[in-house]
């Protein structure tokens, strides 16, 4: 059961859903999300060095910090349901490892401080805390937010590679005329070895016989290969993770699928008007694998409590987050496009929570003669 | 008569307790030497305006009253605006917009109709001194929150040797631009709102803290 937050009038204990009975509760959900981050974020350490850790501990130790003084002055003990260490790990998950230390300590403060406790505490801000955090010392600090490291398996490689894949491709500038993947190519982005081999393993045995041919790149992206924030450079873990949150139920797939569908439809129909390639030739594996896209869609856009509480609101808030990443990515100036796609469709949750209110069992829907 | 002068300082002010007048206290305190030049223009402008009201509330019609409170302000703003050109062209071009839209600032109206034109002349005037002067003092410290977080600067007026910029050691190096973007002002306002109102002792749940009041 949940931890009592507030005590109604008449007496009787409040408590955060989940309130059916099993041993599911706000701190088990938040402590099993927790879990499933820490492959992604340890690869992050492994790749970009020691560095990473000093970024990712910065911001869970100044979140905990945080919820544990704002929970003092509100008389609460908040502090053992995980979400201040889930939250901070996301902010320092989503930063690169190179940005100095008080940037992750002012994005968790923020996060925690004032969109999380102004507004009540865990539940009661509308906006998600971690992402928040984030946007906020980007537009604060944008310099440091654009430098980046080199990851460990391409020492050595010469090329620009401590730039990420979407950055290579956003700085070519608006007449820019070919493939995300060749422009990358072009600007001397390096591929490890390891893609090398696995490209043409798949090739061969996989998508070889199904009629496929995969160019070189993308499994760098996949698995994580490339430049950029501490945890969302590896897709692979990431959703190695989820499987573990779908399996639990922890999230359903209502979301993720319409934001990767919203986001996918408009980047394949409209991806290469920009480059010139005409409608229906957009690079979707290369838009999904970069950029953060999968910690936010399954992440970030699935907290339970800035996103919609019935299938058919989480459907429209997905979609509409997913089509709001593409227009801000291809059309806006700031590279933050998918963190303020979330941010922009978590205050229009009410909204929609309002018009997919659930059917009252036993009652068929009646149309009012007004 | 006191009451009158210090209704609009802290009790009633103008823009953390009446929320009014929010427009030029979120666009132009992010640096404070637009606070001061736009809350002494109000100011002044308020204080004739509302002897002005004062004055006109027996001669003018009852239903006449507004045309002839904007009319009033109107001239009053003009003769500031013109002044503010000739004297300080520099905070003039710097406040631009927001000097001639005091006509329709929320704070002249709002004293006009529910105070000034129901009283005495000298009544009036403390009145629009009192909010005038809780205006101005607001909105410095709306911008020096600002200023100090988003720029780490205090920017005033230039004097001789001295150019007018106080810098903040360490705070200049790398400040938090957000601070002086809209959503810092829509912050900034925010907590001072809710810090005005817990020292107001009218803590109810859910009444502070909020930023939905602008």
């Amino acid at each position: 059961m949940g931890v009592p937050v507030s005590d109604t009038p008449l007496g009787m204990m409040a408590c955060d859903p989940p309130q059916y009975h099993d041993r599911s509760s706000t701190a088990r959900i938040m402590w099993a999300v927790t879990l499933c981050l820490v492959p992604a974020a340890g690869w992050g350490v492994y790749l970009y060095g020691s560095r990473a850790l000093l970024v990712l501990a910065a911001a869970v130790g100044s979140a905990v910090v945080c919820e544990a003084a704002a929970a003092r002055l509100a008389s609460r003990a908040t502090l053992r349901d995980g979400s201040a260490v889930l939250c901070g790990l996301l902010v320092g998950m989503s930063l690169s490892p190179a940005v100095p230390l008080f940037i992750p300590v002012v994005a968790s403060a923020f996060a925690i401080l004032v969109v999380k406790w102004s507004f009540g505490g865990l539940g009661g801000n509308w906006m998600n805390p971690a992402l928040a955090g984030r946007v906020f010392v980007a537009f604060s600090w944008p310099g440091f937010m654009a430098t980046w490291v080199t990851p460990r398996t391409l020492a050595g490689v010469d090329g620009l590679a401590a730039a990420t894949p979407l950055g290579v491709v956003q700085s070519a500038g608006p007449d820019r005329l070919a493939a995300p993947l060749t422009l990358l190519r072009e600007a001397g982005y390096p591929v490890s070895a390891i893609d090398g081999s696995v490209t043409s393993w798949l090739n061969v045995h996989v998508l070889g016989p199904i009629g496929v041919n995969l160019p070189s790149g993308y499994v760098d992206l996949f698995v994580g290969n490339v430049a950029g924030s501490i945890g969302e450079a590896s897709a692979l873990l990431l959703l190695l993770g989820t499987i573990v949150l779908f399996a639990r139920r922890i999230i359903t797939w209502h979301i993720p699928a319409a934001f990767f569908i919203g986001f996918a439809v408009c980047t394949s129909a409209f991806g290469g008007l920009e480059t010139e390639q005409g409608l229906f030739a957009g690079d979707v594996l290369f838009s999904v694998l970069t950029g953060g896209f999968v910690l936010a869609t399954f992440y970030m856009a699935t907290d339970p409590v800035t996103s919609p509480l019935t299938g058919a609101g989480m459907l429209i808030y997905g979609a509409g987050a997913g089509i709001l990443t593409f227009v801000l990515r291809a059309y806006g100036q700031f590279p933050e496009s998918v963190a303020l796609a979330i941010i922009l469709m978590n205050t229009v949750v009410p909204v929609i929570d309002r018009f997919c209110t659930p059917r009252r069992s036993g009652r068929r829907k009646t149309r009012h003669a007004s | 008569m006191l009451r009158d002068l210090t209704r609009g300082l802290v009790r009633e002010n103008a823009v953390f307790v009446t929320l009014i007048g929010l427009c030029p206290a979120l666009a132009v305190t992010t640096h404070v030497v637009n606070a001061l030049g736009l809350g002494t223009a109000l100011l002044v402008v308020l204080v004739a305006s509302n002897v002005s009201v004062s004055l006109l509330r027996t001669i003018v019609a009852p239903r006449l009253h507004y045309p002839a409170f904007l009319g009033g302000a109107a001239l009053f703003v003009t003769v500031v605006d013109l002044a503010m050109q000739a004297y300080v062209p520099e905070l003039s071009a710097r406040l631009g917009i927001f000097v001639p839209l005091i006509v329709v600032n929320c704070a002249i109206l709002a004293r006009a109709d529910v105070f000034a034109r129901q009283v005495v002349p000298v009544r009036a005037m403390l009145d629009g001194l009192g909010f005038g002067v809780g205006f101005l003092l607001s909105l410095t410290l709306i911008a020096l929150v600002r200023e100090i977080l988003g720029s780490g600067t205090i920017t005033l007026f230039a004097m001789g040797d001295f150019d007018g910029v106080l810098v903040i050691p360490r705070m200049s190096e790398h400040p938090v631009q957000v601070m002086v973007l809209a959503p810092g002002a829509l912050l900034t306002v925010g907590y001072l709102c809710a810090l005005f109102s817990r020292s107001r002792g009218r803590t109810k749940a859910g009444a502070s803290g909020r930023e939905e009041g602008t």
